[in-house]
């Protein structure tokens, strides 16, 4: 394969002729492309060169540009070239005549522009999300009326995605919390003596506070991130408009088994998650402060008093419609293209959390005064 | 091996799924500067053959050469310099949603590393007035361009490494008549004026007989026939009577 390359020769009329040889195509440009570039400006510098393409092997528009730049951007005037090669230029010509695209300028209120618009968006998706939740109630009403509607076989196979399958995970983060929060406390207990306590900490602890919200926050991560990817990609696929014309709510079908299902398994998660983690700070405490098994089971009754557990099933109910909510939401607002789908997946999981923890710190306004032993 | 201006050699290429065999013993030679048009019925393997082309798929037995050269082996860059010796138009365009039309054509060029922003401006540029663009389209996202511009910014991107090969699938599907033989009108002349060499898979009959130098057909697994149109329809075959002579999938001629 040819190199392409340029050649000066004085011609016999005394002119100077620039002869362009070898392929001049983007592959055999590419890695000379700043060399050849500079040799061609120092000879389109020089006055009355007459340039010659007829020896041009190949010539694509790769290597047109390159000579069209040189030439700044027109026909220089004694050019000799194949017809072939000219209609390459006049397409160039032609790209240039097009009016180039102009941006809108940009306002100098930018800012506020941006607030507002920022503004408008929350107000949307708050909108939005509140005509889920009436919407969910509508569903919901409908379904009393009309039990056959129930759709049974989504809301098992939430079930079994979103709770059965996530008893191993939410079992060992369990159980490793437990333990380490066992350890840490009892370290501090030792000091004061006060090793009896290990129990109403532990307890009170993880029954009231960190069961419900360790899982909410596993679920969140776990169940919701894939409940808004499928309906996003759902979205984008239009199998929601299909469902749509077929006279199918995906209201019903798609929104509302995901609520139910995290409704119903979440509190059974955090019971499960709490026990294993008491397990765990069961076991450290009989290792650190030698507390034994049958002591710690024994008086868990009287350090925490049963309201506690309550409290945590009906947080971790609430957590899990939340948490289905806010993963629904995000994931009918899917738009068709992949940035959208990865940025509402994001916030899907984000705002499922602080969610949870914001609700959770109403609980615990709301419940001050009840369940202390 | 075929003659020295084989694009594409195809020789005793066999393809299994599973437990079924898509093609057995297929062999095709497509010579340069040709536009030669796949065809053959749902889950004959058209795609299957296409993919295998490109080097997304390994053939199970036989060998596919591109320009003389084997699809895989000698180093990740003898492969990736052949790779870009082709460019392909998927069927739904499978432009890179998070860029814009600009950023998807220049991915490719940006990609070689070698060349600066004004000339990949330039270039850019150039291929969207080569498939009939105004600059104001490149600062659009794929999201919000119509079925008939994806085709087109695809088929700019398929052209932004000047290939030597084109590979169409399905390049009319999902556009209307007018817009359908707007393309293939755009295709044509791209195809003469670069001189490139097309493969195409189409179920439109229009597409076929406005673009294709010859037509392969595929069926049972094999090469029923490769030829000039007039001599294919005459091949005695269930699949090319109904696929050919039905005159439902004829319509009427437009009026341009």
């Amino acid at each position: 394969m040819a190199v392409p390359s340029v050649e000066i020769l004085s011609r016999a009329d005394g002119g100077r002729e620039a002869r362009l040889s070898g392929r001049w195509t983007l592959n055999m440009l590419a890695p000379l492309i700043d060399s050849l570039r500079q040799t061609l400006e120092q000879h389109a510098a020089a006055p009355e060169v007459t340039w010659n393409c007829l020896d041009i092997e190949a010539l694509d528009s790769a290597g047109a540009i390159l000579l069209w730049r040189t030439w700044c951007r027109r026909l220089p005037g004694p050019l000799l070239a194949r017809p072939e090669q000219l209609r390459i230029f006049e397409h160039l010509a032609d790209a240039d005549r097009q009016p180039p695209a102009r941006g809108v300028p940009r306002s100098p209120f930018e800012a506020a522009i941006d607030l507002g618009r920022w503004a408008l968006r929350v107000r949307h998706s708050l909108t939005d999300f509140i005509a889920l939740v009436g919407q969910m109630l509508l569903v919901a009403l409908h379904l009393v009326r009309h039990p056959l509607d129930i759709p049974w076989r989504e809301i098992t196979a939430t079930l079994y995605k979103s709770g059965v399958q996530a008893m191993p995970v939410t079992a060992l983060v369990g159980f490793l919390i437990g333990v380490v929060l066992s350890y840490l406390s009892s370290l501090q207990l030792k000091q004061f003596g006060a090793d009896i306590y290990i129990v109403n900490i532990l307890g009170l602890g993880i029954i009231r506070e960190l069961g419900p919200v360790l899982v909410a926050v596993l679920v969140a991560g776990r169940s919701g991130s894939a409940m808004t990817a499928q309906l996003g990609v759902m979205r984008v696929t239009e199998e929601i408009d299909a469902l749509a014309t077929m006279g199918v709510a995906h209201g019903l079908r798609l929104v509302f088994p995901k609520v139910v299902a995290l409704a119903v398994v979440m509190p059974l998660l955090v019971l499960w998650a709490t026990a294993i983690a008491l397990i765990g700070g069961m076991v450290s405490a009989q290792a650190q402060l030698d507390i034994s098994y049958g002591y710690f089971v024994d008086s868990l009754p009287k350090a925490v008093p049963v309201v506690n557990l309550w409290i945590g099933l009906i947080k971790g109910h609430v957590f899990g419609i939340l948490v289905a909510l806010v993963a629904c939401h995000y994931g009918l607002r899917v738009r068709p293209n992949t940035d959208s789908l990865s940025a509402n997946t994001t916030a899907a999981v984000v705002t499922a959390i602080t969610g949870v923890i914001l609700v959770d710190a109403v609980f615990a306004v709301v419940t001050r005064e009840m369940g202390m032993p | 091996m075929g003659s020295k201006d084989t694009v594409i050699g195809i020789s005793g290429l066999s393809t299994r799924f599973g437990e079924t065999w898509i093609h057995r013993q297929v062999n095709l030679d497509i010579e340069r500067g040709e536009m030669v048009a796949l065809v053959g019925g749902s889950g004959s393997g058209k795609t299957t053959l296409l993919r295998q082309m490109i080097g997304l798929l390994a053939p199970t037995l036989g060998s596919i050469r591109l320009f003389g050269e084997p699809l895989f082996g000698g180093g990740a860059e003898r492969e990736r310099a052949l790779r870009r010796r082709f460019g392909v138009l998927f069927q739904h365009g499978a432009l890179f949603s998070s860029f814009s039309v600009y950023d998807n054509i220049a991915f490719p060029l940006r990609e070689l590393r070698t060349l600066d922003e004004a000339m990949i401006h330039d270039l850019v540029m150039l291929k969207l007035n080569l498939v009939e663009l105004l600059p104001r389209h490149a600062l659009l996202m794929p999201a919000e361009l119509s079925g008939g511009m994806i085709k087109r910014v695809a088929l700019a991107r398929a052209l932004a490494l000047e290939p030597e090969l084109l590979l169409l699938d399905e390049p009319t599907a999902g556009l209307d008549p007018d817009r359908s033989d707007n393309f293939v009108r755009l295709i044509r002349v791209l195809g003469k004026e670069l001189g490139l060499t097309v493969v195409l898979i189409t179920h439109d009959l229009d597409t076929l007989t406005a673009l294709a130098s010859r037509v392969a057909v595929l069926g049972d697994q094999r090469i029923l026939g490769f030829a000039s149109l007039d001599e294919i329809i005459h091949i005695d075959h269930p699949f090319i009577h109904n696929f050919f002579l039905s005159e439902r999938s004829r319509r009427p001629p437009s009026s341009h």
